[in-house]
Order: structure tokens, then C-alpha cells, then sequence
């Protein structure tokens, strides 16, 4: 018996996977976007707002939900395509389930795939998916102090959606003091509070998302 | 669930070093799971338990868990304390302002492992581009 010292993370090989599935999208010039909250923050109908705001990008979504047959036909009413993923009861999606979903999704027409994470705080942020973005999302109702009790969630994201502001008259959600929380732990974040239902706020969140696309390969 | 998901990209991490490695089994492999990693160890050692059998080149290793604990800085006082003892608040100047600084890992520390015999060649006397005197 031979000793290999390793000092790997259990999840190195996922991690290879991952970042071999960006290289290949952004090549191709997709946007996949990981879309990460608990449940019930607003996932699809941030979605269906954003598909109709942005009526020229070809958006797709996979869906990674446990049970997402409303959600996908929600998104499919949009003229947006939608698959369910396979997640086999597991708690997170990981590289290898991705591309298996994206290819059963189909990309050949399509500039940006929207990966709706399983809804929960904690195994999602662990894992890389192979996403460009990693997009979270908190809603008013949950509170302003999710960033204390799931930092990692925070710190691995590059954008923050504070969802359902239309609601901030009717709890005690301290914008300004969630915010300050949230760039404490990743200070590169950007954060986009927004209301789905109004419409505030959803310019900025949607300019970014076009300003994240990569540059379309030259024909 | 957590932990089978766990399991399964450590069997997959374990078969690409198997594979760079040219190794035919492994006989132990050790982690240094942090004490806040989410890890709930019971379960972790039930989950290898029963995917062992089913892959192939685990199927006589051990698990050798080790544990890392868990500490935390706090940015205003500047002393580290223990993460699970006192939690997020810094028990000697009760800052909130505080940082783990390890014990939310899992790492593969090692593996032992036998290497794949060598081709058949190097039994018979014809020459061979590998190495075999």
C-alpha cells in the first residue's frame, strides 16, 4: 500500500466539472445564471417579470425544484422554455446534473438559462454548478437577518435580490442595515431590491443581467 | 441527503485520482471534517457504508474521520475563541463582528492505495517501454 497525500476537497472533481461547463457556455455565448433562495421567495414570478421586461434575449429555465410542475408552466405560458432537472432527491445541483439538464433542455437557440436552484440556503451555495452568476434571492417576509444565520449562501454570490420591497410597509426589514450586513460578508456583491409585482427596481437588476452576458462567439 | 450527496462526489474525486494514479484499490482513505461543516458524522459513515459495496475499487477501505475544529475571530477585539463553545457572539468583548476562521471543511487528507500491477510484459523477458529493471 502506497500513502497519496491529496488535500482536496471532497467535491474537486465536481469543482473540474464546473468550471469546464462555464468555459464551454461562455464559448458558446450563453448565460447560465444560478438562481439560489428558500422557498417561496419569488423565484418564478421574478422570473416571468423578467422574461417579459426582456422580450429579446432567449431565456430558458431549468427547473430544480423538487416539485416545479406549476412553476414550469408558468414560465412555459411566458413563451420561455422550461425543463425539469433531475436532482434525484438531492438536496443541490451540481455540475454533472447541469449539463446533463442543459442538454436535455436544448441550447442551440438561447442566450441566457436561468438554473432555478433547489429552494433552500445551505447545500446550493456548496456546490458549483458551472454558472457565470450566482444570483440570490431574499424576500422582505424572510427577514433582514438571513445574512447572519447563512453567511456562506451570501458570500458565494455575485448578486442580491431583495425581493417583494412592495411588501417592505408591512415588516420590519431594515434595507439599509440588511444591505450593510450582506457587503460586510461579500463586499464585491451587488444588491438589486426590487418588487416583481410593481416593477421598482427591475431596470437595474435587468441591465446587469444584459451587461453579464458574454460577448457572442464571432460568426 | 446532504451527506449520500457528499459521498457520491467523494467516490467520483477518489476514481479520478485512482485513474492519474493507476491504482487498482483503495485501502483507506482519510477526511478532516470540520466541526461545522454540516457534516453530521453518524450519518456520513452510514451513507459510505452502504455505497462501499456498490464501488468496486472502495470496496475494502476504511474511513478514517478526523475532525477540525471550529474557531472564530472577532474583528474587534482581535482574539480567536472556540466556534461551538460560544457561538457567533465573541465571548470576551460580545462582538458581533466575528469570523470563522476554520472548521467549516472537507478535505481529503490521504488516501492508501495499491498500484495496478505492471503489464504482463514485465514477467515475460521482451523488452517494454516501461521501466521494469
Amino acid at each position: 500500500m502506497r500513502v497519496i497525500e491529496l488535500k482536496e476537497t471532497v467535491t474537486a472533481s465536481n469543482d473540474r466539472d464546473a468550471e469546464a461547463l462555464r468555459q464551454e457556455l461562455i464559448l458558446r455565448g450563453i448565460l447560465l445564471v444560478n438562481l439560489m433562495s428558500g422557498p417561496g421567495s419569488g423565484k418564478t414570478t421574478l422570473l416571468s417579470r423578467t422574461i417579459r421586461d426582456l422580450p429579446d434575449l432567449r431565456i430558458a429555465v431549468l427547473e430544480a425544484d423538487l416539485d416545479a410542475t406549476v412553476d414550469a408552466e408558468t414560465i412555459e405560458a411566458l413563451g420561455a422554455r422550461s425543463i425539469q432537472a433531475h436532482t434525484d432527491g438531492m438536496c443541490h445541483m451540481d455540475a454533472g446534473m447541469t449539463r446533463a439538464g442543459l442538454e436535455a433542455l436544448g441550447t442551440e437557440q438561447t442566450d441566457v438559462v436561468f438554473l432555478e436552484n433547489v429552494g433552500n440556503l445551505i447545500c446550493p451555495a456548496e456546490y458549483d454548478t458551472g454558472a457565470q452568476r450566482r444570483v440570490m434571492i431574499l424576500s422582505v417576509p424572510e427577514g433582514d437577518d438571513k445574512p447572519l444565520k447563512y453567511p456562506l449562501m451570501f458570500r458565494e454570490s455575485d448578486a442580491l435580490i431583495i425581493s417583494k420591497t412592495d411588501a417592505l410597509p408591512y415588516f420590519d426589514f431594515d434595507l439599509e442595515k440588511c444591505e450593510a450586513r450582506v457587503k460586510k460578508l461579500n463586499p464585491m456583491i451587488q444588491v438589486f431590491p426590487l418588487s416583481a409585482k410593481t416593477g421598482e427596481g427591475m431596470a437595474a437588476w435587468e441591465a446587469w443581467l444584459r451587461h453579464s452576458l458574454p460577448k457572442k462567439p464571432a460568426k | 441527503m446532504h451527506e449520500m450527496g457528499i459521498v457520491l462526489h467523494l467516490a467520483k474525486t477518489l476514481d479520478e485520482t485512482a485513474k492519474e494514479e493507476h491504482l487498482s484499490k483503495i485501502g483507506s482513505v482519510t477526511l478532516q471534517v470540520g466541526e461545522v461543516s454540516g457534516i453530521l458524522t453518524d450519518y456520513f459513515v452510514e451513507c459510505w457504508d452502504y455505497f462501499k459495496p456498490r464501488h468496486p475499487i472502495l470496496k475494502d477501505s476504511t474511513l478514517i474521520l478526523e475532525t477540525i475544529p471550529a474557531v472564530t475571530w472577532c474583528d474587534n477585539c482581535k482574539r480567536t475563541y472556540e466556534t461551538v463553545k460560544y457561538g457567533r457572539e465573541c465571548p470576551y468583548c460580545h462582538s458581533g463582528e466575528t469570523w470563522l476562521l476554520k472548521g467549516n471543511e472537507c478535505i481529503i487528507k490521504q488516501i492508501e492505495a495499491e498500484e495496478e500491477e505492471p503489464d504482463e510484459a514485465s514477467e515475460t523477458d521482451e523488452p517494454s517501454s516501461s521501466k521494469t529493471e
